[in-house]
């Protein structure tokens, strides 16, 4: 095998023109790829992780159908007390669940006593609110930042209802709400500090204290809209979300209260009554740029199809050279009685050695690019956060999957030439000129 | 003892609609360590009959014994096999690995076609580099030495496994006549010293006179048979 490898190597060498063409096509493909995978990652991470820390959680528990129904904010859809204490108990079960946040959401109407507008009102507690989102207090640019996010009385208003009702920090503004019987009550709010949305200029969220939620929908008893889920590591998403749904099976039925059929896209519930029990999501469920994050995965795909194609086409191009340029080669070492197997193996092991050499360059600069861009600190504007970080990265695994696939497709390009130069006959080959 | 038979030996190529006669059913036999020369003009069939009796190619017709082998028979692998094992080759063109060097052209076929020891495989390499007076060039590639030192080197190769045979299809072809007779010269000694048998082809009227056994081709017959050559009617 060694002298294979070292004949195949020195034929690399001797076409030294060819294998650079080929080596550095190989490498600027694998480079695009990996510079692509750890830019993009990042940037995909930067946007999830605003998503996930800033607004939503990893995960999110309704009642069954009211995400399904989510537009309208519906009361008659929140979990009740019991339903709510069982998810409770079995959130504190799982180790890798690092905080969660119980919030009412609403809808209101939002008064500045001169105009009034409609907005979406979350009612959280706030200390577990900036556990679950550690990024929320962040999007407060104007107004008190010290102490908790919310005190009671207080409300958070996003940047354009700020914008649009001319109301600063430190007015009062009254919030107008129907309650799930249909009566309507009104309270009022300091605004304690103006939000930046996430995605753009147009979020309509605001949010109040959760107790001021509950005073301001009559509620007798202590409802919840949903419980956002943080986890100690976002990696294990699936892993999680899989085991919460069937921790969450069974609950259905035991205390849901009453509602509506539930048409949620991923039940952690059942079991129990339409409606009645818990349903889980991911924020990928929940948030439209989850599709973004999907493009970019498919146009990782595409990418490394490319790279694929790239590989695929230049080392059989080069191989089916060598052959063609060494026919008389081939003819005097067949002659000389080499086993046909042992010239499939030289040509393949050029065509392995062209995909090895490639890879292992493309590797070594894509990794050194990647460092150098973390030392640069690359910046980039994400929905209204300007100058955002990024940190490109690509794990072991990406690494070596790119190096596996490069590898691979070198051999398969090469077994076409390499099958061809083990079956020549001999004196054809000797008499080509 | 006879080495090589060839009865009614014919070989017919195929050219488009044509059937093309190369060897028109010669019979011959040819002793061990001989030095047989197959001459004749260009087309004359002596290639095709090198290219039988090396085992790259098949008769069309009659029969092919090598070594009490019937080499007609043989496989596409049994036939390298055969080759790699009993038949060294020298060609015109010397045809040596270019990028291996000398030491390494001639360790080829050890390495490649047999599976010698490494101690093993050198000795005989370094045996056959003083045999062919080739030593101070064993780590020149190819490209660094003289047509005369190449074939030197390809005489080497062909005897490397300890071949039973040796076929040069034209050794001297490519080379002036002094160099070509020493090739010749350097041929009949490894005859001598390893008790090889040589088979040749030549066109070259003052290189045929050095073979001990001599077939004239023309058209395919064995035409004039030498006084040496042991020739069946």
């Amino acid at each position: 095998m060694l002298n294979i490898l070292k004949i195949a190597a020195r034929n690399l060498v001797r076409f030294h023109r060819r294998t650079l063409l080929t080596s550095t096509l190989i490498t600027l493909g694998i480079v695009a790829v990996l510079l692509f995978v750890a830019t993009a990652g990042s940037f995909k991470a930067i946007m999830v992780g605003q998503f996930t820390d800033a607004l939503l959680g990893h995960l999110q528990v309704h009642r069954k159908g009211y995400v399904a129904s989510i537009d309208s904010l519906p009361l008659n859809l929140n979990m009740q007390p019991p339903l709510v204490e069982k998810v409770e108990q079995a959130l504190k079960k799982m180790d890798a669940v690092e905080a969660y946040s119980k919030r009412i959401k609403l809808g209101a109407m939002f008064s500045n006593f001169t105009e009034t507008t409609s907005v979406r009102i979350n009612g959280v507690d706030p200390e577990t609110e900036a556990a679950t989102t550690p990024l929320m207090p962040g999007r407060v640019v104007e107004g008190n930042k010290e102490g908790p996010l919310l005190k009671r009385g207080e409300i958070l208003i996003p940047t354009l209802l700020s914008r649009g009702m001319k109301v600063k920090v430190g007015d009062t503004v009254v919030l107008v709400a129907t309650n799930r019987d249909g009566s309507v009550n009104g309270k009022t709010f300091a605004v304690r500090g103006i939000m930046e949305s996430i995605s753009g200029p147009s979020g309509k969220d605001g949010y109040i204290h959760i107790d001021d939620a509950r005073e301001l929908l009559r509620m007798k008893e202590p409802e919840v809209s949903e419980i956002a889920i943080r986890l100690k590591n976002a990696a294990q998403l699936d892993l999680v979300y899989a085991q919460l749904s069937k921790e969450l099976t069974g609950i259905a039925g035991k205390g849901g209260g009453p509602g509506t059929p539930g048409t949620g896209n991923k039940g952690g519930g059942g079991g129990g009554g339409p409606g009645s029990g818990p349903e889980v999501h991911t924020w990928a469920d929940l948030s439209p740029f989850s599709s973004i994050v999907r493009m970019i995965d498919l146009l990782a795909i595409f990418i490394k199809v490319m790279l694929v194609s790239i590989v695929l086409i230049s080392v059989l191009n080069v191989m089916i050279m060598a052959v063609y340029e060494r026919i008389r080669e081939i003819g005097t070492i067949s002659a000389i009685g080499t086993p046909p197997r042992r010239i499939l193996s030289l040509f393949l092991t050029e065509g392995l050695l062209l995909g090895v050499g490639g890879a292992a360059l493309g590797i070594a600069i894509s990794l050194a690019v990647i460092y150098a861009l973390n030392i640069w600190k690359i910046t980039v504007a994400f929905g209204m956060q300007q100058n955002v970080v990024l940190s490109p990265a690509v794990s072991v695994v990406d690494v070596l999957t790119i190096a596996a696939m490069v590898v691979l497709m070198a051999l398969l390009a090469s077994l076409q030439p390499a099958w061809k130069a083990s079956r020549m006959d001999p004196v054809t080959a000797l008499g080509h000129v | 003892m006879t080495l090589i038979r060839g009865e009614h030996l014919t070989k017919t190529y195929r050219a488009g609609e044509m059937d093309v006669p190369a060897v028109k059913g010669v019979d011959f036999t040819i002793d061990a360590k001989s030095f047989v020369a197959f001459v004749g003009p260009s087309g004359s069939g002596k290639t095709s009959l090198l290219n039988m009796i090396g085992c790259l190619d098949h008769p069309t017709a009659g029969k092919l014994t090598v070594m009490d082998t019937d080499v007609g028979s043989l496989d596409r692998r049994a036939a390298a096999n055969f080759r790699g094992q009993h038949i060294g080759f020298v060609f015109q063109d010397f045809n040596l690995i270019p990028v291996l060097t000398v030491y390494e052209n001639i360790e080829y076929p050890l390495i490649m076609v047999q599976d010698w020891p490494e101690e093993k495989r050198r000795k005989q390499i370094m045996r056959l580099l003083d045999a062919v007076g080739m030593t101070a060039q064993a780590g020149k590639r190819p490209d660094q030495i003289s047509g005369g030192q190449k074939q030197r080197v390809a005489v080497a190769r062909a005897l490397a496994t300890d071949a039973q045979l040796v076929l040069a299809d034209e050794p001297t072809a490519n080379l002036d006549h002094d160099t070509a007779y020493r090739i010749i010269e350097l041929m009949k000694k490894m005859r001598d010293e390893f008790g090889t048998t040589f088979v040749f082809s030549t066109h070259d009227s003052k290189i045929m006179d050095e073979a001990e056994v001599t077939f004239t081709l023309e058209d395919g017959r064995i035409h004039q048979p030498s006084p040496k050559a042991v020739l069946h009617a």
